[in-house]
């Protein structure tokens, strides 16, 4: 409880409503939860439960209607600066090639901002052994509309991650790409991730993206949402396509699946 | 016959039978010059006339040009106002509404009444008349920058000044430049607009003292070059936005090269 480090990013008995205090939606209530400082994490829940509600409710862009939201030891009070994001859509400049929108978040990061012009070099070959690591090298001078949706989700993930951030959150980032892009894409952020282990928090759908790529998955109940179980996933890493077909796999998916049927059953009867 | 070369041929060919259209339909109906007259009639008014007609003609651009770039300067502020505040939205867009829904011609005899008989009113009507479209592209642009992107921008600490910077003029950069196009054939109605109300100088002038003096072919041959100086500005704003915006308009070139 005490060590800053075992709650990294903490939520403590948060409520969240959308609109006016009393017709407004509930979108989550009574959400605890807690991530360890270089965790990889996974949010999943039914549509509409509030998971994107906790993003912005961990990254200060929508402030708690009741509870604490503590990141790093500080109650989170307005937007955090250092945050690393990617969103189902990529949300490239167009106008911007694939390089310049890697190099986006160091012309507004405190403190590259400042020196930017003069590093630019520097962050030129970092960016370009970012966009390497991720399979995009030779794409650096494309501009996004030049990609596929894979490489866009690629390119987008690099711009997530080139100022180094402490939190990376990525809320369905898979979510419109086909089946075997997307598997791809897990082995690549699985590598980033063992690589420089930052902190991360994962929102899907897709139970078995949560088991192959975290180390905690947090179950979300029917809206008003809040985390109803919590799974460790000791799997070992670095983990494969074939692991997440081996029993234990398998095992751990079907225990989610479940859980989140329940929840979902007992909205309906709640409804009825 | 490629659809570039369509877009360079076909409206000539329209014009052309157009003419031939009207010069028929003139002989046959037997109007005489000063209801209708001939489109060989109206060529022949233009070499006539060839040198007041161009003379009246550039003073007219001139003071289009000049208003219009008045209205590029306040028309973008407005945009960028409007665009990246909701409260300056609520605030000031009803009133742009309803400014924008005064026709102009009325406000020119007050013009002439402030500034006098000259150019400063028809550049003024140009302006007032040519603003909106850019105001309200511009303000599109910029509010429409996605949610999304908003969030990344703002967990890196981005300020409002960051995301107007980085995202929001460059995405309202193709919506400014479609709106030059639209808003420089207007910035031309309005300077004419006020010419003809009280002038002593421009095309506007020039038309109403043709028709005063029932020169109807003159009147035909200064409308003729009016249009086609509009014409010529479109197509240097749309040469520019092409330049500006390539972005933009990506696929829509290689969708001309591939079609038949
Ligand atoms: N800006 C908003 N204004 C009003 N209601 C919202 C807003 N954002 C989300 N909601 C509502 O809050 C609930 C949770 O939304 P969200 O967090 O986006 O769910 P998820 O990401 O799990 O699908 C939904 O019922 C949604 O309709
Ligand atoms: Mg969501």
């Amino acid at each position: 409880m005490s060590d800053p480090a075992a709650r990294f990013v903490a939520l403590e008995g948060v409520s969240l409503r959308y609109g006016g205090a009393a017709q407004g939606t509930l979108a989550v209530q009574g959400l605890d939860i807690a991530i360890r400082r270089g965790e990889f994490a996974a949010v999943v829940g039914p549509s509409g439960c509030g998971k994107s509600t906790l993003m912005k409710l961990v990254t200060g862009l929508a402030p708690a209607s009741e509870g604490a939201v503590i990141v790093g030891g500080h109650e989170v009070a307005g937007p955090l600066k250092i945050v690393g994001m990617a969103f189902q859509n990529p949300t490239l400049l167009p106008w911007r090639t694939t390089l310049d929108n890697v190099l986006l978040p160091l012309e507004i990061v405190e403190p590259y901002k400042a020196t930017f012009r003069r590093d630019r070099e520097k962050h030129v070959a970092r960016a370009r052994a970012l966009l390497a690591t991720v399979g995009l090298a030779g794409f650096e001078g494309k501009y996004p509309w030049e990609l596929s949706g894979g490489m866009q989700q690629r390119a987008s993930l690099c711009r997530s991650l080139i100022h180094e951030p402490a939190l990376l959150m990525l809320d369905e980032p898979f979510a419109a790409l086909d089946a075997f892009t997307r598997e791809e894409l897990w082995a690549v952020l699985q590598a980033l991730w063992m690589e420089r282990r930052f902190t991360c928090i994962l929102v899907t759908h897709d139970l078995r993206e949560a088991v192959y790529l975290a180390d905690t998955v947090h179950v979300m109940s029917a809206r008003p949402g809040r985390v109803i179980e919590t799974r460790v996933i000791d799997l070992p890493r670095p983990r494969d396509l074939d692991a997440s077909f081996a029993p234990d796999f398998v095992e751990i998916v079907q225990g989610l699946r479940a859980r989140i049927a329940e929840a979902r059953a007992e909205q309906l009867r709640a409804a009825a | 016959m490629s659809p570039r070369m369509q877009g360079t041929v076909l409206p000539w060919l329209v014009v052309a039978a157009m003419f031939v259209v009207w010069e028929i339909g003139v002989t046959a109906a037997g109007l005489p010059p000063f209801v209708l007259p001939a489109p060989s009639a109206v060529f022949a008014a233009f070499a006539e006339f060839y040198g007041p007609i161009m003379g009246h003609a550039m003073h007219t651009l001139g003071t289009t040009l000049a208003g219009f770039a008045l209205s590029v300067v306040g028309g973008v502020a407005l945009g960028v106002a409007v665009g990246s505040s909701a409260v300056a939205y609520r605030a000031l867009f009803p009133v742009l509404i309803g400014f924008n829904s005064i026709p102009k011609v009325a406000i020119v005899p007050v013009l002439i009444i402030w500034f006098g008989i000259g150019a400063v009113p028809a550049i003024i009507t140009a302006c007032l008349i040519s603003f909106f479209p850019i105001t309200v592209n511009v303000a599109t642009g910029i509010a429409t920058v996605e949610p999304e992107l908003r969030d990344v921008l703002r967990s890196l600490g981005a300020t409002k000044l960051d995301i107007l910077r980085k995202v929001g003029l460059p995405r309202a950069a193709p919506y400014f430049f479609a709106s030059l196009k639209v808003a420089i054939t207007l910035a031309f109605v309005g300077s004419i607009i006020s010419e003809t109300v009280g002038s002593n100088e421009g095309v506007g002038y020039l038309m109403i003292q043709a028709s005063s003096r029932f020169q109807i072919p003159l009147v035909f041959a200064a409308l003729l070059v009016v249009a086609a100086m509009g014409v010529a500005m479109y197509l240097v704003f749309a040469v520019i936005e092409r330049r500006m915006t390539f972005w933009a308009t990506r696929g829509i070139d290689a969708a001309y090269a591939t079609g038949g």
